[in-house]
Formats: C-alpha cells, sequence, structure tokens
C-alpha cells in the first residue's frame, strides 16, 4: 500500500470527517454550518485532486506536450462550489431567522423553547385554551 | 418542436421562475405560475404520448454527442413520472390561487411561487437527465428550494425545520456526488447510459462498491428511508400547507426514482443484490420503518405531522416492493409512487383547506367539521381509505400487487406483516373520522363552511383520480409493467 503516495485521498478524508463531526457533535448552528462547508470542500478537493495526471500539462493542445490532465472534473467542482454557496448562504439566513424568531442559535436553547410550545399546543388540544388567548378575550371584555 | 420537448420541460418552469419577481402583483404572479406549470404539464403529456409511439427518446443538449455532452433520455418511466410531476405541479397550483393568501403576506407571493416553480425545474429535471452529474445539480436546485419552501411558513417552528432538512439535505447531496466522483475515477463517464456498460468492468474493485454505497447512503437520505427520516415530519408540518401538499406528492417520490434508475439502469440488479446485501437492508429497513412510522403516526396531535409520518411509511412499502427483486415487485413501486402522490396530494390539499378557513391543523380543530365543512371532510375521509387501500381505490391497488409479488416470492410471514400493517392506517385514519365527526364543534369557530370552489375543484379532481385509476389501471398497472420489464430486461432505454 503506498500510503505517502495516496496523500491527496488522506487529505480528503480526514477533511471529510473532520467536517461530520462538527456537523453532529456542536450545538451551534453556525459552527453546524461550518462543519457542512468543510465536508464539501472536501468533496471538492477529491474531485481535483482526480483530474491530476503527474507530468502532465493542462489540456492546451501544443506539440510539446503529449500528456493532459483531465479538465472536467474541475468544471464539474465549479458546478459544485456554486450549489456549495448557495446552500451555505441559504443556511445562514436561516440562521439570522431563527436568531430573530427565538433569540438563540444553540440546538438546545431552541429545542426547549420548541417543547414548550409543544406542551402548550398539547394542552390546547386537550381542552386548555392558550393563555394568551384568553388574555386577549378579557381585554376585550 | 416535438423533437426539442425534452428540453422544454425542463425549461418552461425554469424560464418561468425568474419571471414571477418581475410580475408582482400577488394575484397575477399567482395566475402566470399556475400558466407556466399547465404548459409543463401539457409538454409531459406530449411527451408522454412521443414515448408510447416512438419509444425511448434520447435528446442531446445543445447538440454535443452523448458520453462527452448531457443527455436526456426519456423512457416509460421517466415520461410516466414527468406527467406525474407536472400534473400535481399544476393542479396543487390551482388550489393555492385562494389557499396561499391566508398563510402568507402578499409581499411574499412571488417568491413562494418562484421557489415553487425551480423547486419544479429541479424534480423534473432530475427525471429527464442521463448524465449522472446532472441528477445532482437538480437535486440541488430542488432541494435549495424546498428548504425556502418550508422555511416561508408561518410557525417559528418551520425556520427551524427547514434548518434541520437543509443540514441533513446537503449531507445527502454531497454522499451522492462522492459516489459520482468514485465511479467518474473508475469508469471516465458520466453519462448513465455509458456508465451502465463501462462499470461491469471494474464490477469487483472496492472503489466501485463504496461509491454505489456512498450513492444509496445519499438517495435514501433525500427519499427519508425509515432511520434517515427525521428531517421529514417537522418539514412537512410547518411548511405552507400548499408547499406540504407538493413536496409530499413529489419530492420523495423523485428521489425514489433516482434510487430505481441507478439500481437498474447504472448498476443492473444482479449486481446489486448479489455484491451488497441491498435486499436485505431494504426489506428490514422497509418493514421496520413501516410500523415505526405508522404507530408514531398514530399519537400526533397535529394532522399534518400525522400525514408526514404516514408518508414515510408508504416509503417503506415502496422500498419493501422494491427489494422484492422481481418484475412485479418493480410494478408494484411505481404504482405506489403514482398512487402515493395522488393520496397525498388530495389529502394535504384538504388540510389546507382546514388551515383556510380554521388557521390550524390541529387535530382538535378538526373537531365537528364534518357539518361544517362536509365536502372538504368528505375528501379527507376518501383519500384516508385510499391510504388504507379499501377497494375501489388506488390504495387497493397498490397493496394488491405489493401482496402479489410477496406471494409470489413465498414471503408469506412479510405478506401478513404488511396487511397487518393497513390495520396501523385505519386506526390513524379512525382518529381523524372520531375527531372530525363525533366530537362536538369548538365554540369559537364560527361561520366555518367549504372553502372556495377554486380550492373544492383540484382537492375533487384528485379524489376523483383516487377512485378512478383504482377501477380502471390500465394507464398505471400499464405503464408501470412496461417500465418495470424495461428495467429488468436490462434495456436501458
Amino acid at each position: 500500500m503506498n500510503i505517502i503516495g495516496l496523500y491527496n485521498y488522506w487529505i480528503v478524508v480526514v477533511l471529510m470527517m473532520i467536517g461530520f463531526y462538527v456537523v453532529i457533535a456542536h450545538e451551534n448552528l453556525i459552527k453546524k454550518l461550518v462543519g457542512v462547508s468543510i465536508f464539501q470542500t472536501s468533496v471538492f478537493f477529491f474531485y481535483i485532486s482526480m483530474g491530476k495526471i503527474s507530468g502532465a500539462t493542462p489540456p492546451i493542445l501544443d506539440d510539446h506536450y503529449q500528456l493532459y490532465s483531465n479538465p472536467l472534473p474541475h468544471v464539474l467542482i465549479l458546478t459544485a462550489i456554486v450549489v456549495g454557496i448557495a446552500t451555505t448562504a441559504l443556511g445562514l439566513a436561516l440562521v439570522v431567522r431563527i436568531q430573530e424568531a427565538y433569540g438563540s442559535i444553540e440546538e438546545h436553547e431552541i429545542q426547549d423553547q420548541d417543547t414548550q410550545d409543544q406542551m402548550e399546543s398539547r394542552l390546547e388540544a386537550y381542552g386548555f385554551r392558550k393563555k394568551h388567548v384568553l388574555s386577549v378575550q378579557n381585554l376585550d371584555e | 418542436m416535438i423533437d426539442h420537448l425534452p428540453i422544454l420541460q425542463v425549461i418552461v418552469p425554469l424560464l418561468g421562475a425568474p419571471l414571477c419577481l418581475i410580475v408582482r402583483s400577488p394575484r397575477a404572479v399567482g395566475l402566470f405560475a399556475l400558466l407556466t406549470s399547465t404548459i409543463t404539464f401539457l409538454v409531459s403529456c406530449l411527451l408522454l404520448q412521443q414515448v408510447l409511439l416512438h419509444g425511448t427518446i434520447a435528446y442531446e443538449l445543445g447538440g454535443w454527442a452523448a458520453p462527452w455532452g448531457i443527455e436526456y433520455r426519456i423512457d416509460y418511466l421517466n415520461s410516466y413520472l414527468l406527467l406525474l410531476v407536472s400534473a400535481m405541479g399544476a393542479i396543487v397550483l390551482v388550489a393555492s390561487q385562494t389557499s396561499i393568501d391566508r398563510e402568507l403576506p402578499r409581499s411574499r407571493h412571488m417568491l413562494f411561487y418562484t421557489a415553487y416553480l425551480l423547486c419544479l425545474t429541479g424534480l423534473l429535471g432530475i427525471l429527464c437527465t442521463g448524465d449522472a452529474f446532472n441528477v445532482f445539480v437538480f437535486l440541488e436546485i430542488s432541494a435549495l428550494s424546498s428548504y425556502t419552501l418550508i422555511a416561508l411558513g408561518n410557525d417559528r417552528r418551520a425556520l427551524t425545520a427547514s434548518y434541520q432538512y437543509l443540514i441533513m439535505g446537503t449531507i445527502g447531496a454531497t454522499f451522492i456526488i462522492i459516489g459520482v466522483g468514485l465511479m467518474y475515477m473508475m469508469t471516465g463517464t458520466l453519462n448513465m447510459y455509458d456508465l451502465a456498460q463501462r462499470l461491469p468492468e471494474v464490477h469487483n474493485s472496492k472503489t466501485v462498491l463504496s461509491a454505489i454505497g456512498f450513492f444509496i447512503v445519499g438517495v435514501c437520505l433525500k427519499l427519508a428511508l425509515f432511520p434517515l427520516h427525521l428531517w421529514l415530519p417537522n418539514a412537512y408540518a410547518f411548511a405552507p400547507s400548499i408547499a406540504t401538499a407538493f413536496l409530499a406528492a413529489t419530492s420523495t417520490k423523485v428521489a425514489v426514482y433516482v434510487l430505481i434508475r441507478f439500481i437498474f439502469s447504472v448498476v443492473g440488479p444482479e449486481f446489486a443484490n448479489t455484491v451488497l446485501p441491498l435486499q436485505e437492508i431494504f426489506v428490514v429497513l422497509g418493514i421496520s420503518g413501516i410500523f415505526a412510522t405508522s404507530i408514531s403516526a398514530i399519537y400526533q396531535l397535529n394532522i399534518k405531522r400525522l400525514f408526514a409520518y404516514s408518508s414515510v411509511a408508504q416509503i417503506g412499502y415502496m422500498i419493501l416492493a422494491l427489494a422484492i427483486g422481481t418484475p412485479l415487485g418493480l410494478t408494484a413501486t411505481l404504482l405506489h409512487l403514482f398512487n402515493h402522490a395522488l393520496m397525498k396530494a388530495a389529502l394535504f390539499l384538504a388540510i389546507g383547506a382546514v388551515v383556510y378557513r380554521v388557521g390550524s391543523s390541529q387535530l382538535s380543530h378538526f373537531a365537528g367539521l364534518g357539518r361544517q365543512m362536509p365536502w372538504t371532510m368528505a375528501a379527507l375521509v376518501a383519500g384516508g381509505l385510499s391510504l388504507i387501500g379499501v377497494p375501489l381505490t388506488v390504495g387497493f391497488v397498490s397493496k394488491w400487487y405489493l401482496v402479489l409479488a410477496l406471494l409470489e416470492n413465498g414471503w408469506w410471514p412479510l405478506t401478513v406483516l404488511v396487511l397487518f400493517s393497513s390495520l396501523l392506517a385505519v386506526i390513524y385514519v379512525w382518529r381523524i373520522v372520531e375527531w372530525v365527526y363525533f366530537a362536538s364543534p369548538r365554540i369559537f369557530i364560527e361561520e366555518v363552511k367549504d372553502p372556495p370552489l377554486s380550492q373544492l375543484v383540484p382537492i375533487y379532481v384528485l379524489v376523483f383520480a383516487n377512485f378512478y385509476f383504482g377501477i380502471d389501471t390500465s394507464l398505471t398497472v400499464g405503464v408501470s409493467k412496461r417500465a418495470a420489464e424495461a428495467l429488468f430486461g436490462g434495456i436501458f432505454l
């Protein structure tokens, strides 16, 4: 096994695992997005290094060179980078809205608030009305 | 014009989407989106007709020949699903004209329709294309726009649901490109037809095995197979009702299509089943998914969430039928794909009508609606019956074929489990019936009546389709059978 010669794959795998771990382990929504970005970047590296042939040049036809690298993976990854940026941008926009709605971007704090909402709607389902519904009616009276 | 149908299918909604931003008036933008999706639907009708007449259509994008350029290939399977997705896209938009008023501020209507048409573009693109990388691109177009659609929901939990979906969806999509990349590394091609021919040469390499593994896990995340379904219930529950109806009817179905296409047309069913324990995995996950999520559905208090869980259970049936690995089993998958879309679109539009009148999809808010909204509730019950699989409905047809396929293989314990699981559906549908018809109406809901015709008509078109295709199965069973046989015959398109 040529371990050192395959160093590009090692970098890919290590980056991928770091990214994946951050997504799973971190509570902070922005850090999770950072993890997703690292995860995606590892795939970009994977594609780009795949197209490289040692000793080869970019595919510009010339009599002096016979060996060309494959440019297609790079082009593909340009598309994937655009997708990645769109995902990160949308994710960050959602985090901004979550911060506005919940006042927090920590997952457990958001979950706590959601559980409370759920409890309220459960109580409501069994016939209790929400507090603020009552209070609005009281105001009307 | 006829020659260019495959690309028109994708380009019409793609061009329609940004135009929605120019048409600023909320009423006009709705009608414009409806017009766009109707044209898309007509294109898909023509395409199906062409495929039935002349067989597979191969379309070279920009005139670049196949293995180098991107190729669109339309066969029985795609054209059938294109018809389904574009029909759902158009029908749901008829209902959205009024329904969306209650759930979204008028300033956001154009954004909603833009995202909706982009999502439609993505889904149709996945179905049309014959290029593995293109599948990823379209998958992300549809996914990004569905995150937006979900985040437009009223409740703040829509935002966290959308965020959760974004994280899971992106991981799934990244797994898919890793899989595609590994396959590209081994074969040097991205065209599915070409891949199918070159993969057998390198079948015994670990790279190809891991490529298949990555791809399948990624797609299973997208189609919400049982342990990977966690993003789905909240996303469906808190999205605007129209978005839920559209996504429930189309998006997971398209992911199932990707799985079928990949297993049958690219890898080949023999290889997929002999080298990888796919059959065992799918049987176990399918059947445990059916039970786990049907039981969760019984305990839900929000009716949208209830049917979201039931959607995951239905995916379980599709995957189980797929795992049988016979043409009859695949026919059952394809039938259930089509039929489940009809049921869920009808159900979620009916729920949307309740949200329009009552303002909530909590089960308790359905109390006594049987008297106040008789037509809507009748549609809800009809959809529920179809979900259970009562004879004369589409649900019966697909379960019938599933049971036939299971018995053909002699898997009678699974047959018993499948029939038993239908009883779980009886329980959750009965809970709704109980609230709707036997509970006394809530005091503070006044003047609740059936929704305007623009919502009732699409609901009833779908209910009618639920019964029509349950009685006259010539189109659905016919095309599904032909598609399944073609896939098994190794005739890729």
